[in-house]
């Protein structure tokens, strides 16, 4: 097997629709996403599981072309799936089997001779850690075991791209961080390209590097986090006493970014060249108490925010 | 070092081509059954008809004045007649859950998600069940007549119904293919086992029961095609070139099964998909 080229997009969609009978699931995308570890972040109803189904070949998109390690996935949907791992959303497992069965069983279904696949299972459960758990039958796991299993069977065939639908659903937050810090690693010590799909905004900006933001089906924003997220400028924190919308309003209106969030706080983007001074002069010209006022930085909140358009 | 980085090392070992799915499926529903006793004591219990029949050809052929055991062609007809018995319990057994239990953990995804289509799939299912139904129809079936010629030191039986071998296998493969299309088929209507048992039962006794009424009230010969398996035995007569007690013709029994297994396949390619899609 060639190794794919790290300086070539592991995956090119070119203005691709996707139906449910009349609903557009997807509508005209158009992206390429390089490798690395890849964001794809969406509100529910995005679009996000439909996109990955589709580059899997599960959904025949109504027009567009979709590329994935070089692969068209109309024409050759089985060389596609050969070289992806996918981890799905919801709870999927073979019943009755353990889980080095279950996984060795779904390295078998990728490809590998029996024994090799079995040998691999026992490496890629021990390193999702499973180890100790793997002759258990999975229907004993617990959430969070459900959820490693599932990433062990999606990289037991040791795919060069891994799509990773809603990864840390359903875990604690222990659970959840070492699950963020696998894809992590995944991504960067594995070096396998990852598309992680999640409504988390930390969990995207923890583990990937690039961002695709879909909206109602569509690609709102994409690019690298860091350049999204904008280094010039400043961001602050501000809460007021008084007629909070006239305020952002009149921040709009003096040609400030403001996105107010659902405690009552506002995030206001302010150019380097001018002061939180500006947020006092202004909030004294509308009759507005400043009570809060805190210097932040940028995050991918921000980017979302912006992507979907939000007050 | 995070505890994380001890397993995973990159494969650089073989892969096979595409392909090999569907063997890959059969294989593992077969040992998954295999692994099973109260399965297993099924298996050797529907073999106990065999057992019944091998002593009765040694006797035909061994005790003078048994001329009433020696075999015909009618005595391999009866032989996987009453196998049906069995064929229904296993395939009860095996296929009910084929489907029905990947639509109930949402398994499909997982396989339509490696590289295998869904002929795959399905082509694993269904040789999964159709191994264990071969092994208790065709294989036993051959078997008695490999005894009759061993118990009577030569071929002439053979020779003398040239056409059993290709009776046996043709009138075994049709009971096979439409116990597993039936049961594979309604497995994926249902996310429950049991469900699917209910309907394969219902398919087998109540469509048996209700064209025996229509047909005992109506006299119409026709309704017999409401039932696969009475159906099944209209065209297992002619197989054995017996006379059927039926006065459906042949070609119209033959259309009723196929229109049958068309109906399976048809649901099949619409119920096996990683995603359903409610429109």
């Amino acid at each position: 097997m060639t190794p794919p080229d790290p300086s070539a997009p592991a995956v090119v969609l070119e203005h691709v629709t996707v139906r449910y009978g009349r609903h557009e699931a997807l509508r005209d995308v158009s992206a390429a996403l390089p490798s690395g570890a890849i964001g794809l972040l969406g509100p529910n109803g995005a679009g996000k599981s439909t996109l990955i189904k589709a580059l899997l070949g599960l959904l025949p998109p109504a027009s567009g072309r979709m590329r994935v390690l070089g692969h068209d996935v109309a024409e050759s949907p089985l060389a596609v799936r050969a070289r992806v791992g996918y981890m799905p959303e919801s709870d999927a497992h073979i019943p009755g089997m353990t889980a080095v069965s279950f996984v060795s069983y779904c390295g078998e279904l990728a490809g590998l001779p029996r024994a090799n696949a079995m040998q691999r299972a026992h490496e890629v459960l021990s390193y999702v850690g499973l180890g100790e758990a793997r002759y258990r039958n999975i229907e004993t796991y617990s959430t969070g075991m459900k959820q490693r299993i599932k990433l062990a069977q999606a990289l037991v065939h040791d795919p060069d791209l891994l799509f990773l639908d809603e990864p840390t659903n359903g875990m604690d937050p222990k659970g959840r961080d070492d699950m963020l810090a696998l894809v992590r690693d995944i991504a960067t010590t594995k070096a396998i390209t990852l598309i992680l799909s999640s409504h988390l905004l930390p969990d995207v900006e923890y583990a990937c590097d690039h961002v695709v933001v879909l909206h109602k089906g569509a690609v709102a924003t994409q690019g690298p986090i860091s350049a999204l997220k904008g280094t010039s400028g400043r961001v602050f924190e501000v809460r007021v006493k008084g007629d909070e919308s006239g305020f952002a309003d009149a921040l709009r209106a003096e040609g400030l970014e403001c996105h107010a969030d659902d405690v009552g706080a506002m995030r206001v983007f302010v150019p380097e060249e001018r002061g939180s001074q500006l947020l006092f002069q202004l909030a004294l010209r509308h009759g507005v108490q400043v009570r809060h006022l805190r210097a932040s930085v940028p995050s991918l909140e921000d980017v979302f925010a912006r992507a979907l358009g939000e007050p | 070092m995070p505890i994380h980085d001890q397993g995973y090392r990159h494969y650089t070992g073989e892969r096979t081509l595409h392909g090999r799915g569907w063997w890959v499926i059969a294989r593992a529903g077969l040992m998954d059954r295999l692994r099973e006793r109260r399965f297993l004591g099924l298996l050797l219990f529907a073999w106990s008809l065999f057992v019944v029949r091998a002593v009765q050809l040694y006797i035909g052929e061994t005790i003078a004045g048994a001329a009433f055991f020696t075999p015909t062609e009618r005595t391999f007809q009866l032989f996987l007649d009453q196998q049906r018995l069995f064929v229904f319990f296993i395939t009860i057994y095996a296929g009910a859950g084929l489907i029905a239990s990947d639509r109930q953990s949402h398994a499909l995804q997982i396989y339509l998600s490696k590289p295998i289509t869904r002929n795959d799939y399905i082509g694993g299912k269904l040789l999964t069940l159709a191994i264990f139904l071969v092994a208790v129809t065709w294989v036993p079936a051959m078997l008695l007549l490999v005894l009759q010629v061993l118990f009577s030191g030569s071929l002439a039986f053979v020779a003398d119904h040239p056409r059993l071998v290709f009776a046996i296998t043709l009138a075994s493969a049709l009971q096979v293919a439409l116990a597993v299309l039936t049961m594979v088929a309604l497995s994926s209507l249902s996310r429950s086992r049991r469900f699917a048992s209910m309907l394969y039962a219902g398919v087998v006794f109540l469509a048996a029961a209700i064209a025996r009424a229509l047909q005992a009230s109506t006299g119409h010969p026709g309704w017999v095609l409401l039932s696969p398996e009475n159906t099944l035995l209209v065209v297992n007569d002619a197989i054995f070139g017996g006379v059927s007690d039926s006065t459906v013709p042949l070609a119209i029994a033959i259309g009723a099964l196929v229109a049958l297994c068309a109906g399976c396949i048809v649901i099949l390619e619409r119920r096996v998909r990683a995603v359903d899609v409610v429109a």
